[in-house]
């Protein structure tokens, strides 16, 4: 026990360095389940209407892909159905987050060893992380169980709803542990952690989209999976929460394995020397972006690649589905053929993977920051390069990564939808449409982010903020019947849903112009203001 | 007078905290100008306004007879830059950051960085993050003093840096005054900026109280001398120009106003000087001076 010296400490310092954040975490984590759970109460309060919710969401084979199956009508059963999916990447993400943050970003700044030179054993750091997001895993998943329980649900339900929610950020939070050992730098650790997490999701799309075409057991290969097959409120299956915790014990065995061979600072994976001179066009700002945001823009690209092929070869079986029910294929031959309903699908993808893409174009805007506070920024502008140009060498990767992106991933989900169907290039076409249609939202976003970093440049990281609401208001405002001028607020809302849609000009251009505005309104701040950290 | 950088009563505030309260800084062509204070006296806060990454909120500064602000792309070419606080980017090699920086500031001369990295032992094949805290300092100072440019800006250019090392960075800015550059040399060390430069600017929170030659300095100052004398000291007691007079038995110490030295030796010489020993003031205890009594604001 001499390697766990000083953990109490550490924790407390840990809990104290993150305790604003991971209240936000804890308060949106619960707020979500719990204010879902209320609205299905109040806008479907008779069994009648949830029976026909359910039946008409639980047949639609793209919500089940996306969200799982229905296992039951009753108010926590739907609830579970609708935020069990979004709510355990999102603890996942806030379990990988708070862990590389107090492990390996603390190694990569040096802190680490300021820390290590006192009384603290080998593994403190890493168990002071752990516990803490373990910890703050616990506690989201004890309020959502008491929030349920408030709101009138069943008691067994309610706890199971909430320990699966600890028990997503506990196996989240330990391969996060094994993420820290593996690489220096934390950038990378993160993104292999996220990885882990966006993969645990694709599966269980994958497995539940392609239930028809035999590759259902995949969701049982995903927590987020097991999450959904606890089936919270719907004679729940204890026996499923053995399987967290198998893979929270292997993944934190491994990672005190790891963490007990390697030096401080050091990664399992060794840093190779580079080269001694500057490739030749290495040679302006621009090649230095290029440089920096290379491995993130290919990362990206390769992940939404990924999703798209995954979505790609489920749409086919949400096809199949429907060729084994006579009178779905007859409700939805009313809402425009068979074909409607792979073309919502496709409509509703491009929209989660324009939200992703959103998230890799905030980080990229997001980088000028980093790169001003770090201090980074200051040698470049001590050169002879213009302050905007420096900008723009950053900025054009969240205008034009998220172009790459979507069109990459609209088109390997239509290659992969049309090399199926055989209609490879008309597919194609259209899901890349379905993809690129969304730009235009996206851009406003990143005007958002270049505004608060020109003009209010210490907020600038609220812009993951602007994409959560954006996110939340997608998800949820429709079910829970939000007013539609607060729907009216994400630029999302206004794209056409192709490919079934019509092309509306009108708010494309509207959301250009918006962006291109807000834009030049950062450019303008950040032109006239100090250089600070 | 040929002045690279003049600057007058800069202001510059952060919230409540006054950074500059009226700084007055001229550096001519060809010298290299010591910029002398302690942490938070307001050296790094002047070097950004230099180079146009923060405003002033008054006075004037000219560089080059430009304004450091609006025409900041355009000095930026005839100057390099080391700054206290050195960062690299975790996945460059110091060489490519060295390189990189000397081409965006419009050219590198490539025999002299070879030079400098062989005399700075550096090993630019190593990522950013692998850099200890000297290595990091050098790449920096490679960068810029590979760069063909007429004004070093260097804001505590040795911190981290080995004595050998250090020694080295010595040798690199005299070459640079033999070849004309005129050099900026912000530091709080007094023997680095006692050696190697030609004049010095005091600055204590936010203004300089002093600048000049290092013989103009000291000629504001004491210079201290013990003696052993025959005869009675007593008779030193109220001679223009002599202070704190310590007498015992037949000892004496006693500090003299520089301009006044002549005078008072030849008064001691007078007593029967049986040793001596007279000490030039130090820099650092100019600059203790300044820092001990309260210069009114």
């Amino acid at each position: 026990m001499r390697s766990l010296v000083g953990t109490r400490q550490l924790v407390r310092f840990v809990l104290r360095r993150e305790r604003l954040r991971l209240a936000i975490w804890v308060a949106a984590l619960t707020v979500t389940p719990v204010g879902t759970a209320s609205a299905f109460i109040g806008l479907y309060p008779s069994e009648v209407d949830r029976e026909r919710l359910a039946a008409t969401v639980g047949s639609n084979p793209a919500l089940v892909s996306f969200l799982g199956p229905i296992y039951d009508s009753n108010v926590g059963a739907l609830t579970a159905w609708r935020v069990g999916t979004i709510g355990s990447l999102l603890i996942g993400l806030m379990a990988v987050l708070t862990v590389i943050r107090n492990t390996r970003e603390e190694e990569e700044t040096g802190r680490r060893e300021l820390l290590g030179s006192t009384v603290l054993g080998r593994h403190a750091s890493l168990t002071a992380a752990l516990v803490v997001a373990s910890g703050a895993g616990l506690a989201a998943g004890g309020l959502i169980a008491m929030g349920m329980m408030g709101v009138g649900l069943p008691a067994s339900g309610a706890i199971a709803f909430g320990v699966g929610f600890a028990a997503a950020a506990l196996v989240f939070a330990a391969a996060a542990g094994v993420a820290a050992q593996l690489t220096e730098g934390a950038g990378a650790a993160r993104g292999i952690a996220i990885g882990f997490v966006g993969f645990s999701f694709l599966l269980r799309v994958a497995g539940d989209g392609g239930e028809a075409s035999g590759i259902g057991w995949l969701s049982w290969l995903s927590p987020i999976g097991w999450f959904t097959r606890l089936r919270p409120f719907a004679s729940e299956r204890w026996p499923v929460l053995l399987l967290f915790a198998g893979l929270a014990l292997a993944l934190g065995f491994v990672s005190y394995r790891l963490s007990s061979r390697r030096d401080v600072a050091a990664g399992v994976i060794p840093p190779r020397p580079g080269p001694a001179t500057a490739a030749a066009w290495l040679r302006s700002p621009l090649a230095l972006g290029w440089r920096l945001n290379r491995p993130s823009l290919f990362g990206w690209s390769i992940g939404l690649a990924v999703i798209g092929m995954v979505y790609g070869s489920v749409a086919d079986g949400i096809g199949d589905m429907l060729d084994e029910s006579p009178q779905l294929a007859q409700i939805f031959e009313q809402l425009g053929g068979a074909g409607g309903i792979t073309d919502a699908f496709f409509a509703t993808a491009m929209g989660i993977i324009a939200l992703i893409a959103t998230a890799y174009a905030i980080r990229s805007v997001l980088r000028l920051r980093v790169e001003e506070e770090s201090l980074r920024a200051e040698p470049v502008l001590a050169t002879a390069t213009p302050r905007l140009r420096w900008v723009r060498s950053h900025l054009i990767y969240a205008v034009v990564g998220p172009v790459v992106m979507l069109a990459i991933a609209g088109a390997v989900a239509g290659v992969t939808y049309g090399a199926i169907t055989g209609d490879v290039a008309g597919q194609a076409r259209k899901v890349i449409g379905a993809a690129l249609i969304q730009l235009p939202a996206v851009w406003v976003v990143v005007g958002v982010a270049m505004a608060i970093f020109g003009v209010l440049p210490r907020l600038t990281s609220v812009s993951w903020g602007v994409l959560v609401t954006c996110l939340l208001l997608g998800q949820l405002g429709q079910i829970l019947q939000f007013p539609q001028w607060s729907l009216n607020l994400s630029p999302f809302s206004h794209i056409p849903r192709l490919p079934s849609a019509d092309i509306n000009l009108v708010p494309l251009l509207v959301l250009t112009a918006i962006a291109l505005f807000l834009t030049a309104l950062g450019m303008r701040g950040f032109q006239r203001r100090d250089v600070m950290s | 007078m040929d002045n690279i950088i003049s600057a007058n009563g800069l202001t510059k505030n952060f919230g409540r905290t006054v950074a500059l309260d009226g700084l007055d800084l001229e550096v001519a062509r060809g010298e290299v100008h010591g910029f002398l204070g302690p942490n938070g006296a307001g050296k790094t806060t002047t070097i950004r306004i230099l180079l146009g990454l923060i405003r002033a909120d008054g006075g004037t500064a000219r560089l080059f007879g430009g304004d450091p602000w609006s025409d900041a792309t355009e000095l930026h070419r005839r100057l390099a830059y080391v700054p206290g606080d050195v960062t690299l980017w975790s996945n460059l090699t110091g060489g490519e950051v060295i390189d990189l920086l000397g081409r965006l500031r419009g050219g590198l001369n490539l025999a002299k960085k070879d030079q400098l990295l062989q005399r700075f032992d550096l090993d630019p094949t190593k990522k950013g993050r692998t850099y200890s805290k000297g290595n990091r300092q050098k790449v920096a100072l490679v960068a810029a003093l590979a760069a063909d440019v007429e004004l070093l800006i260097l804001d505590e250019p040795t911190a981290g840096l080995d004595p050998l090392m250090e020694a080295e960075f010595r040798r690199c800015i005299e070459e640079d005054r033999l070849s004309g550059r005129t050099v900026l040399l912000a530091s709080h060390i007094l023997a680095e900026v006692e050696a190697l430069c030609d004049r010095i600017s005091i600055v204590r929170a936010g203004r300089i109280v002093e600048s000049g030659t290092l013989a103009d300095l000291r000629h504001l100052t004491r210079t201290t001398i013990s003696a052993e004398i025959d005869r009675d000291a007593s008779g030193l007691n109220g001679l223009p120009g002599v202070h704190n007079l310590v007498t015992r038995d037949h000892k004496v110490d006693l500090e003299v106003d520089s301009d006044q030295i002549g005078d008072v030796l030849s008064k001691v010489a007078a007593l029967g000087v049986r040793s001596l020993i007279s000490q030039p003031p130090t820099l650092e205890e100019l600059f203790m001076r300044h820092y001990r009594e309260d210069v009114p604001r």
